[in-house]
């Protein structure tokens, strides 16, 4: 009962600061989604590495080492390579944005390849992909109140709670209470992970070292990668997929319009990997975890840290725990479901009929609690992973990323119908891919084991590369053909 | 991407490196799995190399003030 109150009184903390955080700022488009573009390297900081803490990290990547062993660790690999390209990258899409007035990222497809069709395409591509990502977040949250109830509270219920609680949360206060109550919530994981890091290892197994070893010996070759399936191939190209596509996500992308000046990103690029060092620890967790609390399967890993957390500590350390965790999946879901609304919003139905930015604003609003029970149906009915949900997110998003890079170079060699045609091949491999269950494994059995590990993303992306290469060339010779003869 | 920018190839170069030409769990480094410490210790170079460009990158100092 203490742990639910604990959850309950943080779940309202943010609320508040969520109302406190609104009063004095006049709620417009701008305002309401990206902040009215004043914030200081502090809260853009604070947002984009709202990205790194997430339920995602977690309860999924401490499920995943439970689960999986080695194959945890790209999750720290890829957010610094992807640090590493956002150095480049952030500064010029910022300064475009800027220089326009953009507030969404289908805007930055629309008016850099001069085509609102594009940016129509972009929005669908940016929706579908945040539907795994905010699902992962209602997971989250129901493993959490599930957990802390003592499995008095159902699932199902305890993700309709979560859900309304989110929704709630975004009406009120729009991406400022995000930004504020980032800075709660990323003292509290860091102090929680760290504290169950180093505690849970020494208590059970007598240090970090000792605990590894003892993984070593009972289960041989669980710390590195196996030699098919989650091979290091599949290490490679899914740390590639995901370092390409962690700045794509329509919310990370947007976020970075909030910035105030470019050096922001820079920074930023120094400062976030040491950031996310913190992840260490929650696979020190998961791994104990593995040794204490073994036997769960497939999806039922999401719980390992909070398994562990309950058969090691007092109901309060489990409630301030499961509060932690409700920050985690609030922030981000706040963040994914305002962005779904306002995509839709403002680049599906403004486009078809227009509408003033008050309208566009309603409209939104209106919007978050129908994104909500989407996101809800699919958490109550679905049997995934958490990571398995965001690789998936991954798979489609990513395949924004070669027509927006290819936009930022000096002369552009991509069309606007080779980007369309790449994207829209991408996206399709990874539909067919997703929806048959298939993989490449299991289409390609007489091919070398590193290609048939592949990330089935990475495929997609190169088969969207190709694409949008062979329908540029087409359509750009058309263009100088007609140039030349008048 | 001017010259310096090249440097930024290196941290993919680095955290790829280790678990294709040594994928083992051993030796354990600082009680860490081998592969677990390499790609730690590549967060950590990867970090110094951004500081370095960033250091040295005549825009970085431009778009600051």
């Amino acid at each position: 009962m203490i742990a639910l109150v604990l959850i309950g009184l943080s779940a309202l903390l943010a609320l508040g600061i969520g109302i406190k955080a609104r009063s004095g700022h006049e709620m417009g488009l701008e305002q309401w989604t990206v902040g009215g573009r004043g914030f200081g390297a502090a809260l853009v900081f604070l947002l984009l590495a709202g990205e790194i803490y997430t339920t995602f990290t977690f309860l999924g990547a401490s499920g995943y080492a439970y689960g999986l062993g080695a194959p945890a660790y790209y999750i720290l690999a890829y957010g610094t390579l992807a640090y590493v390209i956002s150095y480049f990258m952030l500064p010029a899409v910022w300064a475009y944005a800027r220089r326009h007035s953009l507030v969404s990222q289908p805007d930055f497809f629309a008016r850099k390849y001069d085509s609102p069709v594009l940016g129509v395409l972009v929005a669908l591509v940016g929706v579908v992909a945040l539907v795994p990502y905010l699902v992962l977040q209602f997971t989250g949250l129901g493993v959490i109140v599930q957990a802390a109830s003592y499995g008095a509270i159902p699932k199902g219920v305890a993700v309709v709670i979560g859900a309304v609680v989110v929704t709630l949360y975004v009406v009120i206060s729009g991406i400022r209470g995000s930004a504020w109550t980032s800075i709660i919530k990323d003292a509290a994981i860091i102090l929680v992970v760290l504290f169950l890091g180093i505690y849970l290892p020494l208590h059970y197994e007598g240090g970090i070292g000792a605990m590894f070893a003892a993984v070593d010996t009972a289960k041989p070759g669980f710390l590195a990668f196996a030699a098919t399936g989650k091979s290091v191939s599949w290490f490679v190209s899914t740390v590639m997929l995901t370092a390409l596509g962690f700045f794509m996500w329509p919310h990370s992308f947007g976020a970075c319009y909030s910035a105030k000046t470019a050096g922001v990103f820079r920074k930023n690029a120094i400062v976030l990997p040491l950031y996310q060092l913190v992840l260490l620890f929650v696979f020190f967790v998961g791994f104990t975890a593995a040794l204490v609390v073994p036997g769960l399967k497939g999806a039922a890993t999401n719980m390992a840290l909070l398994k562990i957390t309950v058969a090691a500590f007092p109901p309060w350390v489990v409630g301030i725990v499961g509060a932690t965790g409700v920050l985690t999946a609030l922030v981000p879901g706040s963040l994914i479901l305002m962005c779904a609304a306002t995509l839709f919003a403002r680049n599906f139905v403004a486009v078809i009929r227009p509408l003033s930015d008050e309208q566009t604003v309603k409209l939104a609003k209106m919007l978050v609690p129908v994104v909500a029970v989407i996101g809800a149906y699919f958490a109550i009915a679905g049997s995934d992973t958490i990571v398995a949900l965001l690789l998936m997110g991954y798979s489609f998003v990513t395949q924004l990323f070669p027509s927006l890079i290819c936009s930022l170079l000096g002369r552009n060699p991509v069309t606007k119908a080779g980007a369309f045609a790449g994207i829209v091949a991408g996206v399709g491999v990874v539909i067919y891919f997703t929806m048959s269950a298939e993989t490449l494994a299991k289409l390609a059995p007489g091919w070398p084991e590193w290609l048939r590990d592949l990330n089935v993303g990475t495929v997609a992306l190169l088969v969207n590369v190709a694409v949008m290469a062979g329908v540029s060339a087409v359509t750009a010779r058309g263009r100088v053909e007609v140039k030349a003869i008048p | 991407m001017k010259g310096i920018g090249w440097l930024a190839v290196v941290p993919f170069v680095g955290m790829f490196a280790g678990p294709v030409l040594h994928n083992s769990v051993t030796p354990f480094v600082l009680g860490m799995p081998f592969i677990l410490a390499w790609i730690v210790l590549w967060v950590l170079i990867s970090s110094a190399v951004m500081a370095l460009i960033y250091w040295l990158d005549p825009d970085s100092g431009g778009a600051e003030s």
